[in-house]
This record gives structure tokens, C-alpha cells and sequence, in this order.
């Protein structure tokens, strides 16, 4: 918070980002710990997608993160395109403890590089690592040597460890697509910061906008949808909702 | 506006022209359909013109309070209630009837929560008005009530030698008519029902209590149990050891809401999980497909203090079960607005899709995430909600000039994709602006509200938001996509609006709302909204706002001063908007609400049964005196204290017409902005 109190006189750009993954893995938490260094035990769904904004100081420069916390839920995935159309980067989200997560996160992936800009930065982000065995301070470390741990973890043989997701399997996957890869616990703010700093980094500097940037680039993409009648209020609506398939 | 003397309510002294006039009372418009969109567009000279019938209410009404030997003060609590609470189930096993036959044995030939006519007045007149008396009361006939109770004994007897929860709901079946008349076991403790004339002849006792003030009252188990109402009942251990103990739990609550597709699928539960409650689930879907195949349609049952209310909506069925003393019209607009949730999350086309592919589809997976949203209104609705007793809306109360500023500035920004823009304040209405042609429904804005200022969901997230809904009063074939971003109430400056509302907002929270049928439109309303806060920042308006939401209600006193009024509703029906003082200082904690609520639930009840043709309706209890008013124009709720006499509560009731007459325009939107 205490970021957005002052304007320094570094060079700001802006950055879109946006949030994909499945229900419940823990994107909002995230957001929340990023934008607020806060974190709550029973956070609600998102509905739609929120939006908010961070600005992030970096060494040489201020970086005002513009980032789309969508939410996981099946009915409002037809949703996403119009959230990561101009986004330069996009933080893929799976839960740790959850098999299926990561399969879904898979399919974001492959959907964002079929459709959302072609210079897009992606990160691949395993989070819940509070509810691993990992101890938090030794977590970058671990991720290395931690094959052995993993296949462990498949039967969750340990008390604590609920990880279902291998650090390898999911850093395996990271390398071949062209990812950046991190596990992360919203809970503890474990790798959370990190993450973001990440992706300031690997965006060129030619890539960022300015502020002002965004708005004209959602107008624009407005205009195609905008009918002219208000009569036709309902029926544009009705066009619509074939977008929340259910 | 010169009619003060049409429909002021008539004190003692000026109610004798009143008195002949009942042959002109009608039966006061009920809220259906036609009037639940908030006519902002209403012109002014609607109001004036109408004529205002007179009330019904006879001089020897008023007098009688003074006159008569009748009342007797407030007595305090008795220990039954207490045992009735504490074991809180209705399980045909508790003592409930026990209770009652020990300290109340006139029950079973009295009906006794009624604030029908039957309660207070019978006693009352000796005068001659009696008859005008024993006419209404032929609505309520006593041996409706008697065939209650005796049904409620048979159940007794029932369950007593079999002991199954199945068997006592069946044999509820037989008190199937006695739809809004039935019993409130809760009433009693939370303030629903009235002292049974039984009760106050028996009782000899002089005590002071006012329970609406007091400490006494609030402390005993009955309140604990109530506070207890909202806690989640947890899951049931893999081996089932708990199940006993969650499932008492699960009786004690005092309020349930089911819903389950015709097919018998669970789609939501208020409370516990599906696995513990799933026999009850089952027992309910049969009894209900148990009439569909009798062609007969189930609305409603009672089973041991407990009112059923069943509606079925296509492919679904709705359950209320309340202890809360409600009649089956007011769960009835509940379970509406559970549905009209469904709706919104889906649409009815995606609904109906959905059962005719699938019968048996689990609606549980597309509704996930509406959860929240349908627990938040079955919470408001058990705490109690004026909103949704008088299907009206409540707007934030500014100056006739400030909205119109408002208004403008909404108008002069609008951008071309927008249908609906709104700023609401802490669930207060400050200013609409909408297409001429569509006018906004009660309903829907119900809805929006309960998103977002009692499910967590969207606030706590900061930021602002993309939410794609289906309103359904407006539409409910399609989406519309809304932009909402809150402004605090607490901080100065709009400018860190966006920026600093990521502390998660409280709930004076100033909420901006832009409404378009484009999904892709989210940059250009959140344009507008920059352009709008900027301009009302810059006129003053939301330094206005803002305070209207930090000084809050005005309390009764500060309305009418010296009042004896503790609190009151007034509904304007043309605008289908109400206005109320604020809860400090009588009514704080959330059971004096509850009990508050209560009231008005049963005030309203007998104003709007069906055969009522009342237009005035006094209701005196151990705890407080209260006053129904229905005239063409209005509906009036008012509640003193126990020691209050009729005259100065109708004094007071006419002081609340005249400061609404006068701020009228302050209190409701009337005109709104159009485009
Ligand atoms: N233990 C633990 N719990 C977490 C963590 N992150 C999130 N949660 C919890 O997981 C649940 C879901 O978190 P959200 O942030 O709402 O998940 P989401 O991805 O935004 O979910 P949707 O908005 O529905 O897509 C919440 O109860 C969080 O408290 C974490 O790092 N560790
Ligand atoms: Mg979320």
C-alpha cells in the first residue's frame, strides 16, 4: 500500500496483467496479498473479474501493474479473451494439493499462446505451498533437488504434506513451454512479490505503455459490440449470455 | 400540500367524521406485479390528486386504551419461553406442546399470536363499536385456529408412539389451510405475536418490563440461541459420531431454505451439509411429489411450530421452513428472490435448457460461487428486512436540489453504451439515471445489493469490478455486464478513490454502479465513472453524499420530537419506495431488530390477508403498541413502547405523514434522470 502513496521520479510504465486458473487455487489471494500484503482464511468467489491496480518500484523504474483477477469458475471463461486480448502478461495459477488444477492450467496456457498477444509474458504459479512440507525459507532452494520428495508427496505419506503436484512435474512443464515457474503461498506471502518482479523484468521496456494506454485499446475493442438502439437492449443481451455457457 | 385533513389518522378527538366512513373502505391494492417497478418517473401531481379514503378506525378504538380496564402493563418474561427456546427443536419430541398445555391451556380455543382483530379488541368494547369488531374478525374465524392446534395435538399424540420425524411431517398435512394464521412458536419470544387475551387475563402481575430496552430480556438463552442462527454447522466426521449433535443443531435453527430440482437433487441448503440433512431432503421431495401426482399443488404445511412454504418454479422447488413467525405471502416474495438469484446467475433459457437435456442434471456445479450469494439473502431475510417486507426500495436522504445536481452530472456523463447507472450508498438509493423506456425493478436491485453489500464477495476483492448478471425483472432471457466500484465514505477526496478502496471497504461504502448490455464496454463505463466522481467530486455532491451516509437515519425523535414512537416504516406505494429512522437508539442488537422485524412481518400480515379490509390496525402487546396504516398512497408500520397510549401513537403517526409530505422529495427519488 505504501507504494501508491508517492509518485518518485523514476520512469513509469504501465503493464496489463491478467489472472487465469481454476476455481478456488488461490488468485485472488494472491492479488490480495500482492496489492495489500493481506491475506483472508475464507475468501469468496470472484464474480466476473475485478480489477486493480499496483504500482511496483523497481531499481530503475516504477512499473503500475493494471491486473485482471478473473474468476475460475467454468460459467464465465468464454469471459477471458476480452481480459488477456492486450495483456503483456498473464500469471497461470494451479493449486498445489489439486491434480486437476494444473490441468486446467495447462489448457490456459495453450489457449493463451494460440490467442493473446504473441509477445505475452507467462508465469506458472503452484500455490498453497503452506500446505507442503516445505518449510517456507528453504522453498526456492528445495525446488531443485526435490524429485525424490515429490513421489513422496504423490501419497501424501507426511502428516502436513497435502502437495499432490510435484515441483519437477510442474517445472518440467514450465521449461518446455517457455514459462517462468514459481510456487508460491498467498497464505504465508512466500515467492508472492517475487513473482510479480518476475514478470516487471522479463517485459522489454518497449513493450510497456504509458498510463494511458489501456483505456483507449477497451474502447476500441468496444466499438464492434456497440449497437446503436436501445430497443435492441434485450436482444443484445440475449446474443450475450451464449458467452456464459453453462 | 393542502389535504392534511384527508388522510391524517384520526386521534380521539377528530376521528368522529371518520367513524361512518367504513362503507367506503376497498381492500387497500396488494404489492403485485404491476406495482414493483420503482416509477421514478412518476409526476408529482399523481400524489395530490388521488383521493384518500378515510380510515375505518371508530372513535371508540381510540378512546378505549384510556377508557378501559383492558391493559395491563408489561409483564416480564416467562420461564416457559425460556425452556421453549432452550430446547429449540421442532421435533414433535420436544416439549413444546407439553409447555404450552401447562401454562397456557386456553390455547387450544384462542388463537393466540394473532394480531388479528380476535386478539385485542374483543375485550375492548362495550360501547357498541364491537359489532364493527366482530365483523372484521370473520376473517379470521376461531375455529380455523382451533382446527390448527387440534392438528398440531394429533401430531402429538402421533409421534409420541412412533417417534419419526417422516411420520410427523406427514401428518401435518391436514393444517394445510391454515396458510398465514398459523402459530409462531418463536413469536412469542421474539415479538411477533401478541399477548393472548388468555394471557392477560391470567396474569396479575405489574412488572415494568419494556423488553425492547431491556438488558433482562436480551440476556437469556432464547437471545444466545438466536445469535447462534448464523454459525455453520460443521461436517459430519467419517464416523458419523457427530451426526446426533449436528443434526439437533440443525433443528434448533430457526430458519431454513431449501432448494432441489423436481428430480429430488439437493441444489442449495441454508444450512449443514447435504449428507446430514439428506433424509429431510428426501421426506420433503416426497411429500411434495406425493400432491404433484395428486395434481394437487403443495403450498404450504405446518409441523410443530414450524411454517412450510413450497413453491415450485419449473424445474424447481423451493423450501422456506421458518420459526420466525412469518406468514406463507412473506416467505413466499423469500423463496422469489432465491429463485430470481438462480436466475440471475444462469437465465431462464440456460435453466430450463439445462432440465429438459437433463433431468437429473446437478445444478449444484453451474450455480458454484452462487452459494454465497443465496446464503447472504437467506441471512438478511432471517435478521429481517424491511426491503423485502414492503418489496420497496430505500433511498439515501439528500435535498431535492442535491439529487437533482446528482442527476445531472450522472446524465451529462453518461457514455453511449450505458443502460443503467446508479450510486447507492450503504444500500441506500441516492440517484438512478435509465433509458425512458425501461424503469428499474425492486427486485433486481435486490439482488445487486445483496452482491454487494452482504455477500464479501465483490467488496472484499478492492477494486473495481466486471460482473456479468442476468437482472431478471428487467430481462430474464440475457445478461448484462455491470461495473461497480466503490468510493469510502470515510476518506476525503475522490482522486484515491480507486487506489485507496483496496482496503477492503466498510459498509458505508459509496457504491458506483454502471449497468450496459455490451460485454466488452468495461473501459468506457470505467471512463465514466472517472469523469463522474471527478465532476461530483468538483460540485460538491460527493462531500454531500458522503455526509448524508456518515450522519446516517434520523432516529423517531429527531422526526417527531418527544415521539413516542420507537421506530416506523413508511412505504410510499406510487414510488414503491419506503423510508424508516434509523434502529439506534432502541434497537442495536441484532434480536431487538429481529423482534422489530417480527412485528412489522405480523402488522403487515394483517393488513394484507386476503379478506382484511383494514385501514388502520392497532396491535397492543406486553412489549409495545403498534399501528398498521393503509391508504391508496402509503402503507405506515409504527411502534411505540408498551406504556404509549393509541392517542399519542396516531398523534405520532400523523406527524410521520406530515414531515414525509414535507420531505418527500428528499426521502424518495421522485423523477430520477431519464435519457
Ligand atoms: N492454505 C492456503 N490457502 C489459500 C492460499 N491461497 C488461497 N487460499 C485459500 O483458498 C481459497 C480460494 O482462494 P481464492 O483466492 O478465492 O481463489 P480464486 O482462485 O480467486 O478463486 P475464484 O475467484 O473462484 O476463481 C480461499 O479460502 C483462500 O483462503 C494459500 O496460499 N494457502
Ligand atoms: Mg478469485
Amino acid at each position: 500500500m505504501a507504494d501508491t502513496a508517492a509518485a518518485p521520479p523514476k520512469p513509469s510504465s504501465s503493464v496489463k496483467l491478467v489472472l487465469l486458473g481454476e476455481a478456488a487455487v488461490g488468485k485472488s489471494s494472491l492479488v490480495l496479498r500482492f496489492v495489500n500484503n493481506d491475506f483472508q482464511e475464507n475468501k469468496e468467489p470472484t464474480i466476473g473479474a475485478a480489477f486493480l491496480t499496483q504500482k511496483s518500484h523497481l531499481p530503475h523504474r516504477t512499473i503500475k501493474f493494471e491486473i485482471w483477477d478473473t474468476a475460475g469458475q467454468e460459467r464465465f471463461a468464454s469471459l477471458a479473451p476480452m481480459y488477456y486480448r492486450n495483456a503483456q502478461s498473464a500469471l497461470v495459477v494451479y493449486d498445489l494439493t489439486k491434480p486437476t488444477s494444473l490441468v486446467k492450467a495447462k489448457h490456459w496456457v495453450a489457449e493463451l499462446q494460440r490467442q493473446a498477444s504473441p509477445g505475452i509474458v507467462i508465469a506458472l504459479v503452484g500455490n498453497k505451498l503452506d500446505l507442503t512440507n516445505e518449510d517456507a525459507t528453504v522453498s526456492r532452494e528445495a525446488n531443485s533437488g526435490e524429485g525424490a520428495d515429490a513421489v513422496g508427496g504423490e501419497v501424501a505419506e507426511e502428516g502436513g504434506d497435502a502437495r499432490k503436484i510435484s515441483t519437477k512435474e510442474g517445472r518440467e512443464y514450465a521449461e518446455e513451454e517457455g514459462l517462468l515457474f514459481f510456487e508460491t503461498s498467498a497464505k504465508t506471502g512466500v515467492s508472492v512479490q517475487e513473482v510479480f518482479t518476475a514478470i516487471a523484468n522479463a517485459i522489454p521496456e518497449t513493450q510497456m505503455k504509458g498510463a494511458k494506454g489501456p483505456g483507449a485499446t477497451g474502447a476500441g475493442t468496444g466499438q464492434t459490440a456497440l449497437g446503436s438502439e436501445r430497443v435492441n437492449l434485450n436482444q443484445r443481451a440475449e446474443g450475450a449470455k451464449e458467452g456464459c455457457a453453462c | 400540500m393542502g389535504h392534511d385533513g384527508e388522510d391524517s389518522l384520526a386521534t380521539s378527538e377528530g376521528g368522529e367524521e371518520l367513524a361512518n366512513d367504513r362503507s367506503k373502505a376497498t381492500s387497500p391494492p396488494r404489492d403485485g406485479e404491476d406495482e414493483s417497478t420503482i416509477r421514478v418517473l412518476k409526476e408529482e401531481g399523481a400524489e395530490t390528486s388521488s383521493k384518500v379514503e378515510s380510515s375505518t378506525i371508530s372513535q371508540a378504538r381510540f378512546q378505549s386504551l384510556e377508557t378501559e380496564q383492558e391493559y395491563r402493563p408489561p409483564l416480564p418474561p416467562r420461564p416457559t419461553n425460556v425452556n421453549l427456546l432452550r430446547e429449540g427443536s421442532y421435533s414433535p419430541k420436544s416439549s413444546l406442546q407439553r409447555s404450552r398445555k401447562t401454562s397456557r391451556p386456553q390455547l387450544l380455543s384462542t388463537a393466540t399470536t394473532a394480531l388479528s382483530r380476535t386478539d385485542i379488541h374483543t375485550q375492548s368494547y362495550q360501547d357498541g363499536s364491537r359489532e364493527t369488531f366482530d365483523a372484521s374478525a370473520q376473517t379470521t374465524p376461531p375455529s380455523k385456529a382451533t382446527a390448527a392446534f387440534g392438528s398440531i395435538k394429533r401430531i402429538k399424540d402421533l409421534s409420541g408412539s412412533e417417534g419419526g420425524d417422516s411420520a410427523s411431517v406427514k401428518s401435518y398435512a391436514p393444517s394445510l389451510e391454515t396458510g398465514g394464521d398459523v402459530e409462531s412458536l418463536l413469536g412469542e419470544v421474539l415479538g411477533a405475536s401478541q399477548e393472548s387475551p388468555a394471557w392477560r387475563l391470567h396474569s396479575t402481575q405489574n412488572g415494568a418490563l419494556n423488553p425492547f430496552d431491556s438488558v433482562a430480556y436480551e440476556d437469556d438463552e432464547a437471545t444466545v440461541d438466536f445469535y447462534r442462527e448464523f454459525d455453520e454447522i460443521g461436517a459430519v466426521a467419517a464416523d458419523g459420531e457427530n451426526e446426533e449433535q449436528l443434526l439437533n443443531q440443525w433443528k434448533s435453527k430457526r430458519k431454513h431454505f431449501l432448494i432441489l430440482s423436481s428430480a429430488g437433487k439437493p441444489i442449495y441448503n441454508r444450512h449443514g451439509d447435504d449428507n446430514l440433512i439428506s433424509g429431510y431432503i428426501g421426506i420433503i421431495q416426497t411429500i411434495i411429489s406425493f400432491y404433484e401426482g395428486a395434481h394437487d399443488q403443495l403450498k404450504g404445511f405446518t409441523a410443530a411450530g414450524a411454517r412450510f412454504v413450497v413453491m415450485s418454479q419449473g424445474p424447481l422447488y423451493l423450501v422456506a421452513i421458518s420459526k420466525l413467525g412469518e406468514n406463507d405471502l412473506q416467505l413466499r416474495v423469500q423463496l422469489e428472490a432465491l429463485y430470481m438469484q438462480i436466475l440471475s446467475t444462469l437465465t431462464l433459457p440456460n435453466l430450463t435448457h439445462m432440465f429438459s437435456n437433463r433431468p437429473s442434471t446437478d445444478l449444484r456445479r453451474p450455480l458454484q460461487g452462487t452459494e454465497p450469494l443465496l446464503s447472504a439473502l437467506a441471512d438478511t431475510f432471517t435478521r429481517g428486512s424491511p426491503p423485502t417486507l414492503l418489496s420497496a426500495l430505500e433511498c439515501l436522504k439528500v435535498r431535492k436540489t442535491h439529487r437533482q445536481v446528482i442527476n445531472d452530472t450522472l446524465l451529462r456523463t453518461r457514455c453511449e453504451t450505458l443502460l443503467y447507472g446508479l450510486i447507492v450508498a450503504s444500500g441506500r438509493l441516492v440517484s438512478v439515471v435509465r433509458p425512458r423506456k425501461h424503469s428499474l425493478h425492486p427486485s433486481d436491485l435486490q439482488l445487486i445489493f445483496n452482491m454487494l453489500f452482504e455477500a464479501r464477495g465483490v467488496k472484499a476483492g478492492g477494486g473495481e469490478n466486471w460482473i456479468p448478471l442476468c437482472l431478471p425483472g428487467f430481462n430474464k432471457n440475457g445478461y448484462l455486464y455491470m461495473y461497480v466500484s466503490f468510493v469510502s465514505a470515510y476518506e476525503s477526496g475522490g482522486e484515491e478513490g480507486r487506489e485507496g478502496q483496496n482496503e477492503t471497504g466498510k459498509p458505508d461504502d459509496i457504491a458506483i454502479l454502471l449497468i450496459s448490455a455490451n460485454k466488452e464496454s468495461f473501459y468506457d463505463l470505467r471512463k465514466m465513472r472517472d469523469s463522474l466522481v471527478e465532476e461530483l467530486e468538483a460540485n460538491g455532491s460527493m462531500a454531500i453524499i458522503k455526509s448524508a451516509v456518515r450522519r446516517g437515519r434520523p432516529t423517531a425523535t429527531d422526526i417527531v420530537p418527544g415521539t413516542v414512537l420507537r421506530h416506523f416504516l413508511y412505504k410510499s406505494r406510487a414510488n414503491v419506495q419506503f423510508t424508516m429512522p434509523s434502529y439506534e437508539p432502541s434497537f442495536t442488537t441484532l434480536l431487538a431488530k429481529r423482534r422489530l422485524l417480527s412485528l412489522y412481518h405480523a402488522l403487515h400480515a394483517s393488513v394484507h390477508a386476503k379478506n382484511a379490509h383494514l385501514k388502520v390496525h392497532h396491535c397492543i402487546s406486553r412489549e409495545s403498541i403498534s399501528l398498521a396504516w393503509v391508504t391508496p398512497l402509503f402503507e405506515l408500520y409504527c411502534v411505540a413502547g408498551p406504556h404509549a397510549s393509541r392517542n399519542a401513537l396516531a398523534q405520532s403517526a400523523n406527524k410521520v405523514i406530515q414531515w414525509v409530505r414535507r420531505e418527500e422529495e428528499r426521502v424518495f427519488i421522485i423523477g430520477g434522470a431519464v435519457f
